[in-house]
């Protein structure tokens, strides 16, 4: 048995909405303790690889196998309790909620999830306005209440939506720190990012994908010898 | 006679009664329509016949189980619930992703087969369900004569509304509802069976009719159209509090009791309109509703 141990596992994923035909075979796996982007332009299927993972597309067909789980056939809403947390691009921070209830929301997937104490320690600004409307937040402190949560249910398989986007410099440097912090404490994170700045020194690998198929896998050592090859694809 | 400023306070209080039974029972009625309109978008018209059903439940339950009012208030909420469980399940549930339209016509349709066959089975014309005997008797107060059973109507209405209230608004369990209705695909993502949920909550807000209805029994008579009677009002009453506004629902409810109660007195004829003539000032200057969230 290797020391690494193998979370995710993919293999020949398609995704379908209606009628459209999203992913066109995916195949990747992410490892115990890793940091691994899908890095691609908009619209390359980068989300809707997330949303497959949790079966919140409409169809989708191939394995997907979650901690020696496989998952295709399964309900979307026992797929959490594999271990797994989605964080949406779109944020979900529900507005009929307060700021407490809904780091409290999510039910806990697994049992050593972090305490509301320590998660307000790494987000003072979340303990300090705890009482709010949910979306009465700045977009940064939605994000981080959105990762919040999802911290407290224990998951420790992070599924991370561009979380960076639309942020302050600051609060970006901010979750660059948790997300180390994170994979310190051995969570397992698949990252969709645009920032490649932000993503590249925290990543171990990285998964380029284009018009729903991945047509490039980069580690982190290879990053300067492909530098042109990324940029050619991102269009940076 | 007593009097005030040419008022004759007997009467004025006397329909201030009414007014505040009918809206016990409008905010037990309209509460379950928000409850279920709010989670899933359904325009529930059976709302009335299952009103029905809980009164007709008890009458039946009493006549061949020889099951009293007490135990009728407790077993024939869960029985109603149930219908509303399995018409949830059965029914609307394959058509959920149709357009909002058709569940509307298909509670209608179960309302009027529901009324239908009751109209067959037990003629139009009503049977009566005595008051339970110990809530028989009465209170004499300063202006007015205060019966037991409608006192404990006005309470337990509050109580039940209340107690909702501050489940859907207060508990965890609630949180999972509200969020569940703005956003069911995260909801489900974070590992709650969202379907089962909706389910419950349409059975719990059906059986909060069958409650309305068991209560109901010992004043109005029990016949098939008792419910489509009510139906539109509390219809009315839904918009006026803000669709899906569970606080708004309890409140316009006794609040447009009271309101007909008090046109009743002052005005009769206009009675039977004065809550839509509110439905539509308030539709014109606050189109969500008193205590809805603007689009």
């Amino acid at each position: 048995m290797s020391t690494h141990r193998e979370k995710l596992r993919i293999d020949d994923l398609h995704a379908f909405y209606g009628e459209s035909h999203i992913l066109h075979g995916i195949d990747m796996s992410v490892m115990q303790g890793e940091l691994v982007t899908l890095l691609g332009r908009n619209g390359a299927g980068r989300s809707t690889t997330l949303r497959a993972i949790m079966n919140m597309v409409g169809r989708r067909t191939g394995s997907i196998n979650i901690n020696g789980t496989e998952t295709i056939n399964m309900p979307a809403h026992k797929i959490a309790h594999l271990g797994l947390g989605y964080c949406p691009e779109e944020r979900g921070i529900f507005s009929s909620l307060n700021v407490e209830e809904n780091l409290l929301l999510p039910p806990a997937v697994r049992s050593d999830g972090m305490s509301v104490e320590e998660l307000y320690e790494i987000f003072p600004n979340l303990y300090e306005r705890r009482y709010s409307q949910g979306t009465r937040l700045s977009g940064g402190e939605q994000q981080m209440l959105a990762l919040a949560r999802i911290l407290r249910s224990g998951a420790n398989i992070l599924l991370l939506d561009e979380i960076t986007e639309g942020l302050a410099p600051v609060i970006v440097q901010k979750l660059g720190e948790v997300l180390v912090m994170l994979k310190e404490r051995g969570l397992t994170i698949l990252l969709v990012e645009q920032n490649f700045r932000f993503a590249a020194p925290i990543a171990d690998r990285h998964y380029v994908m284009e018009h729903g198929h991945i047509v490039e896998e980069v580690h982190a050592h290879e990053l300067e010898a492909k530098t042109e090859l990324l940029n050619t694809y991102l269009g940076v | 006679m007593a009097t005030f400023l040419g008022i004759n306070l007997f009467g004025l209080f006397g329909q201030l009664l009414v007014g505040l039974i009918n809206g016990s029972f409008y905010a037990l009625l309209s509460l379950g329509l928000a409850i279920i309109f709010g989670l899933l978008k359904i325009i529930n018209f059976a709302q009335g016949a299952m009103y029905m059903l809980g009164a007709f439940a008890a009458w039946l339950a009493l006549q061949y189980l020889g099951l009293n009012y007490w135990a009728a208030l407790v077993v024939v909420p869960l029985a109603v619930g149930l219908v509303g469980v399995l018409m949830e399940r059965f029914l609307i549930r394959p058509i959920a992703n149709e357009d909002h339209l058709y569940s509307l016509l298909l509670t209608f349709g179960v309302a009027l087969m529901l009324q239908g066959v009751f109209t067959h089975m037990y003629g139009s014309s009503g049977l009566s369900y005595s008051i339970p005997e110990a809530l028989s008797g009465g209170t004499k107060l300063p202006f007015m004569y205060l019966p037991d059973y409608r006192a404990w109507i006005i309470c337990a209405s509050v109580v039940v509304c209340g107690l909702t209230w501050w489940m859907i608004e207060k508990t965890k369990l609630g949180a999972y509802l509200r969020a569940g209705t703005e956003n069911p695909q995260l909801m489900q993502a974070f590992g709650i069976n969202v379907p089962l949920i909706v389910t419950l909550t349409f059975g719990f807000g059906v059986g909060l009719a069958g409650l309305a209805g068991v209560m109901a029994a010992p004043i109005y008579s029990v016949s098939p159209d008792m419910g489509s009677n009510l139906l539109i009002v509390v219809f009315a009453i839904v918009v006026i509090g803000g669709m899906g506004s569970i606080g708004g629902a309890i409140l316009t409810g006794l609040a447009m009791g009271v309101i007909e109660g008090l046109t009743k007195y002052f005005y009769p004829e206009a009675s039977n309109t004065v809550i839509f003539l509110v439905m539509v000032i308030v539709l014109l200057l606050k189109p969500a509703g008193l205590f809805g969230k603007e689009a």
